[in-house]
């Protein structure tokens, strides 16, 4: 698509301009793409370079620095000790000790069996004494596996923790040099509270994060390239290797499997397209119907305002479980819901709302139905606040020029709330991708798709990519390595959605600024 | 006035009238849609004559059964381990989401910026995924099945620095020059945040209690995982969630009932009270994100 010229450009309409963005967006893309591997290699080239200045700082503080600089190279902290800094250089000398100690008793043997994940799996043996056959475990594969991963980053962070030592070197020689003195042990206690007060207050916050979220999902994505699973399990029954990318192979084959039953592409792609139709409708569904009980409740002339907010408000508090799952069973075959219809003569027979595997949409309508049962109070609460902040004088000025209640609407009070909850849509829309708690409460994936089944778990038309990942790992087969897979996958389509959209995002800002 | 702009007002007056009173039928029909499954569930809690379910919601015998029965089930420990987990990850989580987004909002460090991307990317993969991981090295430390509740807090507590979004947004508004004349005046940075920032942070303090308190008692999938089948590990949650199921709810449906009726009840008093404090949180920290 040919760019434009701001004149030409501004002559658009509304529905045009934004037509004009999105093309020039996928157009764009191949540029993107040329773009972003330039940018990688502009990457490389500043980190080489990076790299190089490092390795020249390190040799010539090595090379003009004096004796206790050059011991420090190898007893971490001696400088720093020699120079009077003794609680400094006593933590660098315990971290190197602890570092070697862990490399000589386990980390060196993680290390060497990382490339193959464990040689010798379980065996029986037959003990003649007692008359059994004995199993002896050996290798465990998942233990290589996440200690090796943690040896890797005990080593990174020991090379950082030596460079580090070997900065301080230089610093406290020119500092020296200078005349001027080093910090005592009692100001660098003070620093923690002070000026190293930052690192002070994330120091639990991001261990916390490293240990159990970042290395958690590094394992995982490590396990995609294995075949670890329920009857590889890499202790106890046999071990699991590396298959490199036979699992990525497997989920985009599109040749079925025995039986008739669909292919993992297949069930793949039906979920995705699911998945963003649940989430496209669970998010501007509540959005819109939210904002619009805001208004009602907030338009001149209706009482009990604050009652009707604390009704809905309320709902919010009851954990959501309860509710999820009382609602589900309302709407079960024999429930309140068919119950009360049968009751009226409006229907002759119950209707199984989760159940009809020929009737998927069913099923799906109504969860999207129960969703907004749920979301509406979160979101009434949202856009009361900003409703308010709409400034009046643009709706007075609006009505002496006459415009209608719907023009008011589309052309200030929508523009406004696009404009300032902008990141919360997106946010929103990710977040209902991975709504797992509605879907599994409401539904468990219901009613199954009997084609896909058979030959990736038990999937069902409800299933949102998220709970079929779970289903993976609780089912009988407990496929770890398709589950990460399922995972990386969602990662890719989540970045690749909120990379678009904050692409398009300023453009759509710049568009309504309507002031 | 003319008579003819007095027409119209009047006119105008009525057509308001009519829509006003749409409005508030709308509004009670609302109310009615929203509350229904609430009533039910508190009346069926009282049902005696079967303990199923039913197409009806007026008990035919009413009585306190369902809620005595609770006490013979493992309902009572599952009660207490879910209590627990919330008073202990109220607690810890805000020491933990305070501290991070207090550091984000004010510092300016050389890693800030990149912190902040790290952990917007690293919430972009599934959570649950770390699940299976987190289960084994737990499983291995001990703290699965009938231990699970301190290895759920554990869980709960550990990578709750990553939701720091909403109060890193209040303190974004309180103005820098508090803490630079403090810093004038010879405050260390730690007795800024003690002296200063936090007795003016009362409504972010209590925002995040509260939806840490809130957060395990609705947990499931973590809860799930950790218990694994073991009825003394579970929370209400897990425990509720199975009598539901298929070979169950022929027996439990009512006792469902009640356990709801017993969970909802101290969080929706607690949540009452402190309301106002969860209404500012979510309209000033939710949108800027």
């Amino acid at each position: 698509m040919a760019q434009l010229s701001d004149l030409e450009y501004l002559r658009l309409s509304k529905g045009a301009k934004f037509g004009y963005k999105l093309g020039r967006f996928f157009t764009g893309i191949p540029k993107g793409i040329g773009h972003f591997f330039l940018k990688i290699g502009q990457g490389l080239k500043k980190g080489a370079m990076a790299v190089g200045r490092e390795v020249s700082d390190i040799v010539s503080t090595f090379v003009h620095g004096d004796w206790k600089t050059k011991l420090s190279f190898f007893i971490m902290g001696f400088g720093s000790i020699a120079r009077g800094q003794i609680l400094r250089g006593l933590l660098f000398l315990l971290f190197e000790i602890v570092f070697i100690g862990y490399m000589i008793m386990s980390g060196g043997y993680w290390l060497s069996m990382l490339p193959s994940l464990g040689k010798v799996g379980p065996s029986k043996t037959y003990n003649e004494d007692l008359d059994v056959f004995v199993t002896t475990y050996n290798d465990n594969s998942f233990q290589i596996l996440l200690y090796g991963v943690l040896t890797i980053f005990f080593i990174l962070a020991f090379i950082y923790t030596w460079r580090v030592n070997v900065r301080q070197n230089k610093m406290s020689e020119m500092i020296l040099a200078s005349g001027k003195k080093l910090k005592s042990g009692r100001e660098d206690l003070h620093s923690i509270v002070d000026d190293q007060f930052h690192k002070t207050l994330l120091a639990l916050p991001m261990t916390g994060i490293i240990i159990f979220t970042m290395l958690p999902i590094l394992f995982m994505i490590l396990v995609a390239f294995t075949n670890y699973d329920g009857t590889h399990n890499g202790y106890t029954n046999s071990l699991f290797t590396w298959v490199g990318l036979d699992n990525f192979n497997t989920m985009f084959s599109w040749t079925g499997g025995a039986g008739g039953t669909q292919s993992y592409a297949a069930t793949f792609f039906e979920v995705l397209l699911w998945t963003l139709i649940w989430a496209f409708f669970a998010t501007f569904t509540n959005y819109f119907l939210g904002m619009f009980v805001a208004m009602a409740i907030n338009k001149k002339g209706i009482k009990f305002k604050k009652g009707w907010r604390t009704i809905l408000v309320l709902t919010i508090a009851i954990p959501q479980f309860i509710s999820l799952l009382y609602v589900s069973k309302m709407f079960a075959k024999n429930g309140i819901i068919n119950g009360f219809l049968l009751d009226m003569g409006w229907i002759s027979e119950a209707i199984d709302f989760f159940g009809d595997a020929s009737r998927p949409w069913l099923a799906r309508v109504t969860v999207i139905l129960i969703n907004i049962w749920i979301g509406i109070p979160y979101l009434m609460l949202i856009t009361t606040g900003i409703l308010m902040n709409i400034p009046a004088d643009l709706y007075e000025s609006a009505k002496i020029d006459g415009a209608s209640g719907w023009k008011q609407y589309t052309k200030i009070t929508l523009p406004y709330m696009l404009f300032v909850t902008g990141p919360y849509l997106l946010t929103s829309f990710t977040g209902n991708m991975n709504n797992f708690n509605v879907i599994y409460l409401l539904t468990a994936g219901a009613p199954t798709n009997a084609a896909a089944s058979s030959a990736s778990g038990s999937v069902g038309y409800t299933d949102l990519l998220i709970t079929w990942l779970f289903k993976i790992t609780t089912g009988a087969e407990s496929k770890y390595y398709m589950a990460s897979v399922i995972g990386i996958l969602v990662f890719v389509v989540v970045a690749l959605i909120s990379l678009i959209v904050y692409n398009l995002m300023p453009s759509i800002k710049n568009e309504e600024d309507f002031r | 006035m003319s008579e003819a702009t007095a027409k119209r007002h009047m006119g105008l007056k009525a057509s308001r009238a009519v829509t006003n009173t749409a409005i508030h039928v709308l509004l009670i029909v609302i109310s009615i849609i929203w509350l229904i499954p609430f009533v039910c569930i508190v009346l069926q809690s009282f049902r005696v004559e079967n303990s199923g379910q039913v197409g009806y919601v007026l008990p035919k015998v009413w009585g306190t059964d369902n809620y005595v029965n609770l006490f013979q089930t493992d309902f009572p420990r599952w009660y207490t381990n879910t209590f627990i987990a919330a008073i202990i990850t109220a607690i810890l989580q805000t020491v933990i989401v305070l501290c991070m987004s207090y550091t984000l909002s004010r510092f300016r460090f050389k890693m800030r910026q990149p912190l902040m991307k790290f952990m917007l990317i690293l919430g972009m993969f599934p959570g649950m995924l770390s699940m299976i991981i987190l289960y084994r090295v737990l499983k291995d430390l001990g703290l699965t099945q009938e231990n699970a509740t301190p290895g759920l807090i554990l869980v709960y507590v550990a990578s709750s620095g990553m939701g720091y979004y909403v109060s890193k947004g209040f303190f974004d508004t309180i103005p820098m020059s508090l803490d630079e004349a403090a810093r004038i005046d010879g405050a260390t940075r730690a007795q800024i945040l003690y002296k200063i920032i936090l007795p003016l942070s009362k409504p972010i303090v209590i925002y995040t209690v509260l939806t840490a308190f809130m957060g395990p008692w609705g947990d499931y999938v973590f809860a799930r995982y950790i218990a694994f089948g073991a009825s003394a590990g579970k929370n209400v949650a897990v425990g509720l969630y199975d009598w539901l199921s298929k070979d169950q709810i022929s027996n439990n449906y009512t006792m469902f009932c009640a356990g709801g009726v017993l969970v909802a009840l101290p969080v929706t008093i607690l949540f009452m009270f402190l309301q106002k404090y969860y209404v500012e949180g979510v309209t000033g920290g939710a949108v800027k994100g």
